[in-house]
């Protein structure tokens, strides 16, 4: 019932233009930095734990950058980024929404007769749909960063074979499952947390439960969702 | 003009509004007045259509609104302004955006003319040079005249004020009545305002209904507001200080 309104007696283009770009400033130009961090330092953990699990020699160096490349692209670039999207930008749209509740703020949308969950949550779920899956680009590509400064810097792998294990046995088809993930996660994400802050009734702290609770559900619905898709799209 | 008829509304198996009926008329401040509690609020939520009343029914102006498909509705909405307890101002944007807001979203006026109403509505009510403060930087009474001026700046037919003067000194509070007052006769607006500040009974109110517990117990001006022969609007009325040692005289 809730994403069924947002179709329902819209506002004009140009309005949602507006709304959509600054969404996207907020979402994708807000949490760039923070996404290149975690996926850096965790493309440098995920080499650095493999190397240490490679005990035969009769496994060629070049498997660690393999196993970088598939752990990143397949699970902690779109799942792992997403648990951390939830914590920043789905509290954010949650406490955003329920203040905006609570002060009378979408009384006041309703009351001149703009649909308010259209005008409000619909440029976040697109905005969403739109910088999630470029996020998890950027996660993919700063994992791989991270992950050969941390092997050729310490020595556990030559460039060469670094660069050799990311381009050998590539498989195409996982990066396309990691975009429908994103896209996935970006929209589950975006209305739960919208969902849950719109729906605030209260005052101040009930505003803090509905970040909380935003954050939890859409992480619980990200995982089940990560792992229906994987049963779903990987499964032979 | 706005005539509601029984409206009844319930939370949870607790009836707040029972049976209101009655008419706000044109060009001048309708209040409803009552303790804290009696339903005043949802009342005047029912009439806006944020609050859906159980049954009952609301004309503006002969239009039923409740019986009305959607797009009736939102015609009639776009014909209200509201002020809000909190002023209900949007945190994100200046007070020139906010007063601007309506225009930009419901009209295809062109920016000069925006501008140019926008600053005339700030004047209107006692506002200027405020247009780039945001609203954490102005003061109680200005986010309520800021309140006043994005309500009006789209000519509505109708206006609503949930409680203008809470949490205002008694000076700004009279200056809120006047021009909200003002405003209605010059517009001939019908204005509905929630209230239970006597001295805006006093001040505007030409015409009153009171609500107690869910009731509308009596309709009159405040010239009859003292000697109602109603009980529980005395109680009311006289509880305040001033009006009670005006009563001995």
């Amino acid at each position: 019932m809730f994403l069924g309104h947002l179709f329902i007696n819209r506002e004009t283009f140009k309005t949602y233009y507006k709304l959509v770009l600054d969404e996207c400033v907020s979402i994708g130009i807000g949490s760039v930095f923070l996404v290149a961090l975690v996926s850096t330092f965790m493309g440098a953990v995920t080499t650095v734990q493999t190397a240490y699990n490679m005990v035969s020699d009769f496994i060629p160096n070049y498997v660690i950058s393999q196993v970088v490349r598939e752990m990143i692209v397949l699970e902690l670039a779109p799942t792992i980024i997403a648990v951390i999207y939830a914590g920043k930008v789905g509290s954010s749209m949650a406490s955003g929404l329920g203040t905006m509740r609570i002060t009378e703020q979408i009384d006041a949308l309703e009351v001149m007769g703009i649909n308010s969950i259209s005008y409000l949550v619909l440029p976040k779920i697109v905005a969403s749909l739109l910088m999630y899956p470029l996020l998890v680009i950027v996660a993919g590509a700063c994992g791989m960063i991270g992950g050969y400064l941390a092997g050729t810097l310490t020595g556990i792998i030559t460039p060469n074979d670094y660069v050799y294990g990311l381009r050998s046995s590539y498989n195409e088809f996982t990066v396309v499952f990691a975009l429908i993930k994103s896209f996935v996660f970006a929209f589950l994400v975006a209305s739960i947390s919208s969902y849950k802050g719109y729906n605030t009734q209260g005052g101040a702290l009930e505003v803090g439960i509905s970040s909380t609770q935003a954050v939890t559900t859409s992480v619980i619905a990200v995982l089940i969702a990560d792992y229906l898709l994987a049963q779903l799209l990987l499964s032979k | 003009m706005i005539k509601i008829q029984s409206i009844s509304k319930s939370f949870v198996d607790k009836p707040v509004l029972n049976e209101i009926s009655g008419v706000f008329a044109k060009g001048k401040p309708n209040l409803i007045i009552g303790a804290s509690g009696t339903g005043k609020s949802v009342l005047l939520k029912c009439i806006v259509g944020l609050i859906h009343p159980d049954y009952g029914q609301v004309f503006y102006d002969g239009r039923d609104f409740y019986g009305s498909d959607r797009d009736t509705q939102i015609e009639v909405r776009r014909e209200m302004g509201m002020l809000f307890q909190g002023g209900a101002l949007f945190d994100s944007k200046n007070v020139e955006e906010n007063v601007m807001f309506p225009l930009n979203v419901l009209t295809k006026m062109p920016m000069p003319e925006k501008i140019e109403r926008v600053n005339f509505c700030l004047q209107r009510v006692g506002l200027e040079n405020v247009n780039s403060k945001m609203p954490s930087e102005i003061s109680g009474g200005m986010k309520k005249r800021v309140g006043i001026a994005r309500a009006i700046v789209n000519n509505p037919n109708y206006l609503f004020c949930d409680e203008p003067n809470s949490g205002l000194d008694p000076q700004t509070s009279i200056v809120i009545d006047e021009l909200i007052q003002d405003i209605s006769e010059d517009l001939d607006i019908t204005t509905i305002v929630v209230t239970h500040d006597m001295n805006s009974v006093m001040g505007i109110g030409e015409n009153i209904m009171f609500i107690y517990k869910g009731e509308n117990l009596w309709e009159g001006t405040k010239n009859d507001i003292t000697h109602s022969g109603v009980r529980e609007l005395d109680d009311f009325v006289f509880a305040n200080k001033v009006m009670n040692s005006l009563r001995g005289k």
